[in-house]
């Protein structure tokens, strides 16, 4: 139960910094110029004045910047995330929408990265400075220099232009109204190449990751005494390395979780996901405050909510964590 | 128009002419034709979602394309660019120009059953198109009211006069009707109709999933006969042009419209039999480059070196070498597809003389200073589109090469408009001016004084002149349509001779289309239009 109350120490402790972003984020945005009736001037190609001034008052952005924000902050206490000017509809319902789509992709790439990095990272430990280890190591550089948007390009011209395995966009099939079953399968074939992408950016990191952490506990004294007792390799690896060579890579998953919010902006654009990525991306180009500021909420939310799950990991791993705290 | 070579289907290019052919000049159709086939989804890439789908109350081709199938207009324009009645049958302006009299269609009803009648052309008028509507509310600024005597009559009544081919060359798009039993209770802005428009339109509003898509389906009611062929239509939204492009060869997309893709994309599209690349169906949406200059910087101010600058650069140049065969060299602010007021290219014009632009600029008093720089300005390039980013890095060069130091300052679009628009911070500002049909609806605001501040795309670089202020006056107003193409000629000349605004180049929307659709790109907004006609072959 300590690490509970560790956790929710540390939940306690984040609420200041969240108002902090918050209103930082807030006044960051105010220095870009126009507003979010210029950006809408611009979708539309062409207005005049009158329309203008007339949206501005309809937007509430007739008020000055300070009694915007205590407006702002006044109703996020009451927890109102706000009017969307973009959406026309409430922030709440608009965040609520484009949750599902990034969650599944993040998940999905994440497990995806974690297994196989995992998987290689291991069998690189295992023949270090021999051609697999070379070989894998190479690969992942490989992906970990590639930019994630021309992967995407990539995977669509290969999978869905000329083998037609895969669609080339989308969340799911508009066409065909499928139910059940079916739409869980179809969903899933529209995830494939966007978790790739996005998957093997971090498959690098967490090769390498595990990679050098086996090679670590390889070498601990406990490792040696296993062996001396003679029992077999595999055994070795699986029960006594990978288990403690595991921390580091469960530390990078609860800081990575956070980054994949944004670094899915761009995998969203490319395979046109209706992701939190992209609106956030949205947001700041028509400088919808509200919208913007509510994702800064909630995704600062779903960090600390990655990281309490972190915690209670680290002690399932390593008792000592627990007992120490 | 330019578009020949990137018309790859020539037996489309043959049918098509052929049918308009059989149209006019054979009313039995002697030509061998294909027979339209129902039914079929046409998926359209929908590259920047608006706040709006319902186009009375937000005049763009973001709105069009979505709602300009489920809502229709009084007017819209034929194959030959003329007006042709869609809501309304017939129309006749009184001599003195201030009353205009539409007799609407009958026996139309809206997508819930409602009919169609007088008084909702004369709410949308006077609540929408005069209050809201951008673009409307300067056309509308005189109407006083619309009488609706019977439900099929509406009569329209001006202040001042009111030229009747002016109205009838803004209504295609500026003149989209609304429902009034849906929109008289509550807040216009505010209605849900918003976003599930109701119309009288050959298709129905189905869903719209933000981020998503946009679904359309047949409306069975629809008051032509034998029309729609298509099912459904369905819009996606793609916000990545390359990924656009993959989605059109992966068989995903049908059609990619106002030049949705990178230009490069478009242009190998172009070699691919599946497809067709074309300016054509899109010559009511022309639009030009344009090079502004802020006349309050004291060298702007002196028109040699406003008339130095346009000498400096090599326009047919960089049309050749980056927008290719999807722009044209310009004449000025009436691109040469507005049959009715393009006034030919005999006005003051600047072709690329580096000697003369030196020259103009010595003469100016502008020496070259201390490594060859005469003096240095600041560009503000807008950022919708590849060829205005092209074509302010060619500007930078081309006046570095005259001493003429220049600095880009990027924006998003929101902080361009309002930097130049509203903050004046700018010395050159690059960007499009569309052209909407005629000139006094989209383009001698960007030339008359007394532009509120802050108004995009007007006149904001100080630019006073009171010659052209009253050849513009004059033409709003001028019920003879002779008299009012002269008077643009006249403003033309004025204009490019003074130069506030250079507009060299001309461009039209780029199609990239499926060449399975058939009866596309058949009026000059066709991208824009009801698509009542347009099938999709097997």
């Amino acid at each position: 139960m300590r690490i509970l109350s560790l956790a929710g120490r540390r939940l306690a402790a984040s609420i200041p910094t969240l108002f902090l972003i918050l209103i930082g984020v807030f006044l960051l945005l105010q220095l870009a110029p126009g507003d979010t009736v210029d950006a809408m001037m611009a979708q539309m190609g062409g207005g005049d004045a009158a329309t203008a001034r007339e949206l501005r008052r309809f937007y509430g952005l007739d008020v000055s910047v300070p009694v915007q924000l205590a407006n702002y902050l006044w109703r996020l206490v009451r927890l109102d995330l706000g009017f969307s000017a973009i959406y026309g509809k409430p922030v709440a319902a608009v965040i609520l929408e484009r949750l599902p789509p990034t969650l599944l992709l993040m998940t999905s790439a994440l497990s995806f990265a974690f297994f196989f990095g995992l998987l290689f990272g291991v069998i690189a430990a295992r023949s270090v400075n021999r051609w697999p280890d070379t070989l894998i190591s190479t690969v992942g550089l490989i992906f970990y220099a590639t930019p994630s948007f021309w992967f995407g390009l990539m995977a669509i011209v290969v999978f869905s232009i000329y083998l037609q395995w895969l669609p080339a966009g989308g969340f799911e099939d508009i066409g065909a109204v499928s139910t059940g079953v079916w739409r869980v399968l179809d969903i899933a074939s529209h995830l494939v190449l966007p978790s790739l992408t996005l998957g093997l950016i971090f498959l690098a990191i967490y090769l390498r990751i595990m990679r050098a952490s086996m090679l670590e506990v390889l070498n601990l004294d406990f490792v040696r005494t296993a062996r001396a007792k003679g029992l077999d390799e595999t055994r070795i690896v699986t029960r006594h390395v990978l288990r403690n060579a595991l921390l580091p890579m469960v530390t990078l998953i609860g800081l990575q979780a956070g980054t994949m919010l944004g670094g899915s902006v761009v995998v969203e654009t490319v395979f046109s996901l209706p992701g939190l990525g992209r609106l956030a991306y949205e947001s700041v180009v028509q400088r919808d405050l509200n919208t913007l500021l509510g994702i800064v909420f909630v995704s600062a939310l779903l960090v600390i909510l990655v990281n309490f799950v972190t915690d209670l990991l680290y002690a399932r791993l390593d008792p000592r964590i627990t007992a120490e705290s | 128009m330019n578009s020949s070579r990137f018309e790859i289907n020539r037996r489309t290019a043959l049918l098509t002419s052929a049918a308009i052919a059989a149209n006019v000049v054979n009313p039995f159709r002697a030509f061998a034709q294909e027979t339209p086939r129902k039914g079929g989804v046409f998926n359209v890439h929908y590259g920047a979602e608006q706040r709006q789908l319902n186009p009375s109350l937000q005049a763009s081709t973001g709105v069009y394309i979505i709602g300009g199938k489920i809502q229709e207009n009084l007017v819209d324009l034929d194959a030959n660019g003329q007006p042709v009645g869609v809501l309304a049958e017939s129309w006749e302006a009184a001599p003195d120009g201030k009353t205009i009299t539409f007799k609407l269609r009958k026996g139309i009803s809206w997508h819930d059953g409602k009919p169609f009648t007088s008084a909702d052309v004369a709410f949308t008028a006077m609540n929408m198109w005069k209050k809201i509507l951008n673009y409307g509310s300067t056309l509308q600024l005189f109407l006083t009211a619309v009488d609706t005597p019977d439900p099929q009559t509406a009569i329209f009544r001006y202040e001042r006069p009111m030229p009747l081919n002016l109205l009838l060359r803004a209504l295609p798009d500026l003149g989209y009707v609304s429902a009034k039993h849906i929109y008289e209770t509550g807040d216009i802005r505010q209605n849900p109709a918003n976003l599930a428009p109701v119309g009288t339109g050959p298709f129905k509003f189905v869903k719209y999933e933000r981020g998503q898509y946009v679904i359309a389906e047949r409306n069975a009611d629809y008051w032509r006969a034998n029309a729609p062929y298509l099912d459904r239509i369905v819009w996606k939204v793609i916000t990545d042009r390359s990924a656009a492009a993959a989605q059109l060869e992966a068989g995903e997309l049908h059609y990619s419209p106002f030049s949705g893709l990178t230009i490069s994309d478009m242009a190998r599209l172009g070699k691919d039999k599946r497809f067709i690349v074309s300016t054509k169906g899109n010559e009511g949406n022309a639009r030009t480059n344009t090079l502004e200059f802020n006349v309050r910087r004291k060298e702007l101010s002196d028109v040699k070196v406003r008339r130095a600058i346009a000498h400096a650069i090599n326009v047919p140049f960089f049309i050749e070498n980056f927008l290719g065969d999807f722009a044209k060299l310009g004449t000025g602010p009436i691109p040469s597809t507005s049959t009715d007021f393009y006034p030919g290219a005999n006005t003051p014009q600047y072709p690329y003389d580096k000697a003369k632009a030196a020259a103009l600029l010595d003469e100016a008093g502008y020496k070259p200073g201390a490594g060859g720089t005469r003096f240095a300005l600041k560009l503000l390039p807008a950022p919708w589109g590849e060829d205005i980013s092209l074509w302010s890095t060619f500007i930078q060069q081309s006046l570095g090469e005259v001493g003429i130091a220049i600095e880009i300052v990027r924006n998003d679009g929101g902080g361009f408009l309002k930097q130049v628009y509203d903050e004046h911070a700018f010395d050159l500002a690059t960007g499009w001016h569309q052209y909407r049909n005629d000139p006094a609806v989209s383009t001698t605001v960007w030339y008359r004084s007394g532009q509120p501040k802050g108004a995009p795309w007007t006149n904001q670089w100080g630019w006073d002149d009171a010659k052209i202020d009253k050849i513009i006056d004059d033409a709003a107003t001028e019920v003879d349509p002779a008299k009012r193409k002269a008077l643009y000629a006249d403003f033309v000349r004025e204009a490019n001779s003074e130069l506030p605004v250079w507009m060299p180049i001309e461009q039209i929307f780029v199609t990239v289309i499926t060449a399975k659709a058939r009866n596309h790109s058949n009026t000059p907004r066709w991208g824009s239009s009801s698509w009542h006609d347009l099938w999709l072959s097997a």
